[in-house]
């Protein structure tokens, strides 16, 4: 078997938010291929890492370096980023009333293609890939019309965001607390999306508090996060651990 | 954003920031253009140069006098340089050999500067859907598909034209829905008029194509004062546009039109503009002062009259397209976009008069405004005794992009019958520093998200725009807003 090829490099990374140093002195490696789980009580640095990564403007990097596809992810604008296949899965993903799912989506294909040297997207091939997917994650041909996120129920809003990451075939998949207000059925309706996506090719972070969506998805290695770093890391068994015993026997040691 | 990702350059917004106004070139043309000032001489030899029949000597006379007594309105939200009328003049023409006789005829040059503007003076352009009058300064140059529209009972014609073929239809209708007494404006257009379109649409009609008007200002010093007239037969159905530009001057310029549309029984009128005079410079400097008045009058019963507009160029916009809806069951609906960048100013918005049984209205205002510029909606509804059962909606909302921008809604209702219903509802928002996160974390720049933010935002109006346009449109606004954030 060959080495693996690593798609994501994190190395002495410090970022902070304001005044305030959230990450502190972080390494990480993601090869193509792997799921990552990063785990970890709140305040502990999980979405501060999301935002690092797709280079959100609240988040300042102090220190270290991130590269992705061995390109220096941190010289790259927020939708270069995005257009050189990372994408983020947002907590809380955001209104845009009036602008709808479809003419958005398309819109963000095509600035992707565009990146890529690649012609428009066609409007037909585009809207039945666009229905093929809604139907997969259980979302009504009626919402795709719709202004983004306009409306949504908070499950709603998280299953567009699988149905966004489906359509735009990212690299890297970094969701952050996916899981989090969502009941079983959407539960089990987004890691049919997520695992949909995984291959030999692309990667993903999941952030989550929770195991029950791990138990879906498997992850291939679980990281604990605490006081921005990663304090211990371990297969899914940490996962089914942590369920058990909560994160209080890591923390204190 | 982040300051040292959005140093990364991109050629592409580079671009359009340099093309931020596309139409301000000027035509190198030979332009007949009598001296500034305003006096009865003026309006004779304006009437004169027309070959105009008494009657409209006459009352552009009775116009100039009244004018003569009127102060220029001062209520509007707007700060407005002195204008000095005797600085301007009131009648420029491109110099023809001789009048052309058929659009092959119409120079050259003439038939370039439209193209440039993207609008086609040849009857098998790209917008074969569509029929033109172009109004160069003071004069119609060219009307396209007139034939066509003939077989069709249509009458589209410059004013002037109509004038001496349809001097009866002028005589019914001019200065009926906006007599000279109305305004200020409208006093001072009545007076010194100089062309624009004018529609007639027979019985039972439903105009086979789109019409429309491009007014395009080019000599220095003039002022542009057009007016247009559209009569609806019974029965009848037209959907007519007006498009604007001007060149990029530093001296302020002033557009004062009147448009007058008429509905009878049964009859439909939708009235589109997409209005981009020169704005001015990023510090205000020139642009075009729009007065503008702008009136349907629901005559009949069951007429229809809808005013769509995107509002997006000249320094001042003081305009109010509004709706007398006096046949029974009569409709008057208002949909606008006024954008507002940089240093300009617009007060605009409707006025919805009630008088007929069963009459309904519909307003649906978004104003944008980014940088220092300045955004008003100003309404009034009435509802008249005895408009039983009549219903009015109105939404206003407004976006404001920066800190330095202001809106402004000043709605105003005057009730007097019990069985009306009036609803009103007005939002104020901001572009989120979120939404355009979301936007750019997807691959989106920050100029198309925010093209995109706008447009949602606009979707009610954009949605009432004849599709050839709706384009055009959303282009326009996100052009007009290059530069905004940052």
């Amino acid at each position: 078997m060959s080495a693996k090829k690593t798609l994501l490099s994190i190395e002495n990374l410090d970022a902070s938010i304001g005044d305030k140093n959230i990450i502190k002195n972080l390494n990480l490696k993601i090869h193509y291929g792997e799921t990552h789980a990063i785990m970890g009580p709140n305040g502990s640095g999980k979405s501060t890492l999301a935002k690092a990564l797709a280079g959100h403007p609240d988040c300042k990097i102090t220190k270290g370096t991130i590269h992705f596809k061995n390109i220096d992810l941190l010289t790259l604008p927020v939708e270069e980023r995005s257009n050189e296949g990372l994408f983020l899965g947002f907590q809380y993903p955001i209104e845009i009333p009036g602008l709808s799912n479809s003419v958005f989506l398309k819109a963000a294909i095509n600035a992707k293609n565009k990146y890529q040297k690649l012609n428009d997207v066609s409007a037909t091939d585009f809207i039945k890939e666009l229905k093929q997917k809604a139907d997969m994650m259980g979302i009504n041909q009626s919402f795709l019309s719709r202004g983004v996120n306009e409306g949504y129920s908070g499950g709603e809003k998280k299953r567009n965001e699988i149905l966004q990451m489906l359509m735009l075939k990212p690299t890297l998949s970094v969701l952050d607390e996916t899981d989090s207000g969502l009941d079983i059925d959407s539960m089990k309706i987004v890691s049919k999306g997520i695992n949909s996506m995984l291959g030999e090719d692309t990667s993903s972070i999941v952030i989550t508090h929770y195991e029950r969506l791990l138990k879906y998805i498997k992850p291939d290695v679980v990281h604990v996060f605490h006081n921005g770093r990663i304090i211990k890391s371990g297969d899914y068994m940490l996962a089914r651990e942590l369920e058990e015993k909560g994160y209080e026997w890591l923390t204190n040691e | 954003m982040d300051p040292d990702n959005n140093q990364v350059s991109n050629p592409e917004i580079d671009n359009l920031i340099e093309k931020n106004y596309e139409y301000g070139f000027t035509t190198d043309i030979e332009s007949e253009t009598i001296a500034p000032g305003l006096n009865e001489d003026v309006i004779r030899l304006i009437s004169k140069k027309k070959g105009e029949p008494q009657f409209l000597l006459d009352w552009r006379l009775k116009a100039f006098r009244h004018w003569s007594k009127l102060k220029e309105p001062a209520w509007g939200q707007l700060n407005i340089e002195k204008i000095n009328y005797q600085d301007i003049s009131y009648f420029s023409a491109p110099k023809l050999e001789n009048a052309p006789k058929s659009l092959d005829e119409v120079d050259p040059k003439l038939l370039e500067t439209y193209d440039k503007l993207g609008i086609p003076l040849h009857e098998r352009a790209k917008l074969a859907g569509v029929a033109v009058d172009a109004v160069f300064d003071s004069v119609s140059v060219a009307t396209t598909f007139k034939k066509k529209l003939l077989e069709a009972g249509v009458i589209f014609s410059s004013f002037s034209e109509a004038v001496k073929d349809h001097p009866e239809l002028i005589k019914k209708y001019l200065g009926k829905v906006v007599p000279y007494r109305d305004n200020y404006f409208a006093a001072l257009n009545a007076a010194v008029f100089t062309d624009g379109s004018f529609v007639y649409i027979p019985k039972g009609v439903r105009c086979p194509m789109e019409l429309s008007t491009y007014f395009r200002i080019n000599e220095a010093n003039t002022g542009q004062f057009e007016r247009t007239l559209i009569v609806a037969d019974e029965g009848s159905h037209v959907s007519y546009l007006e498009g604007c530009t001007a060149p990029m001057r530093d001296e302020n310029q002033l557009h004062a039109a009147v448009v007058e549309l008429v509905a009878l029984d049964d009859a439909e009128i939708k009235y589109s503009t997409v209005q981009n005079w020169y704005p001015g410079d990023e510090e205000g400097k020139g642009g075009i002062y729009n007065f503008v008045t702008k009136r349907g009058d629901c005559r009949g019963k069951n007429s229809k009259i809808s005013w769509t507009q995107i509002e997006t160029g000249s320094s001042v916009t003081w305009k109010y397209p509004s709706c007398l809806l006096r046949g029974d069951n009569s409709i008057g609906e208002f949909y606008s976009i006024a954008l507002s960048n940089h240093h300009q100013q617009a007060d605009t918005g409707t006025k919805m008069i009630h008088l007929g049984k069963n009459t309904k209205s519909k307003i649906i205002s978004k104003g944008i405004s980014a940088k220092k510029a300045q955004n008003t909606y100003r309404g009034l509804v009435t509802i008249a005794k005895n408009a039983n059962h009549s219903r009015n909606y109105t939404q206003c909302d407004s976006l404001l992009i920066g800190d330095k921008c202001g809106a402004h809604t000043f709605p105003s209702i005057g009730v007097n019958n019990s069985s009306s219903i009036l609803e009103h509802e007005a939002t104020t928002s901001k572009i989120s520093d979120d939404q355009l996160f979301y936007c750019i974390q997807r691959g989106i720049n920050e100029e198309d998200a925010i093209g995109l933010i706008i447009s949602g935002f606009c979707k009610e109006v954009l949605n009432e725009l004849p599709m050839e346009f709706a384009v055009e449109a959303r282009a326009l606004l996100q052009v007009n807003l290059e530069g905004a954030v940052g």
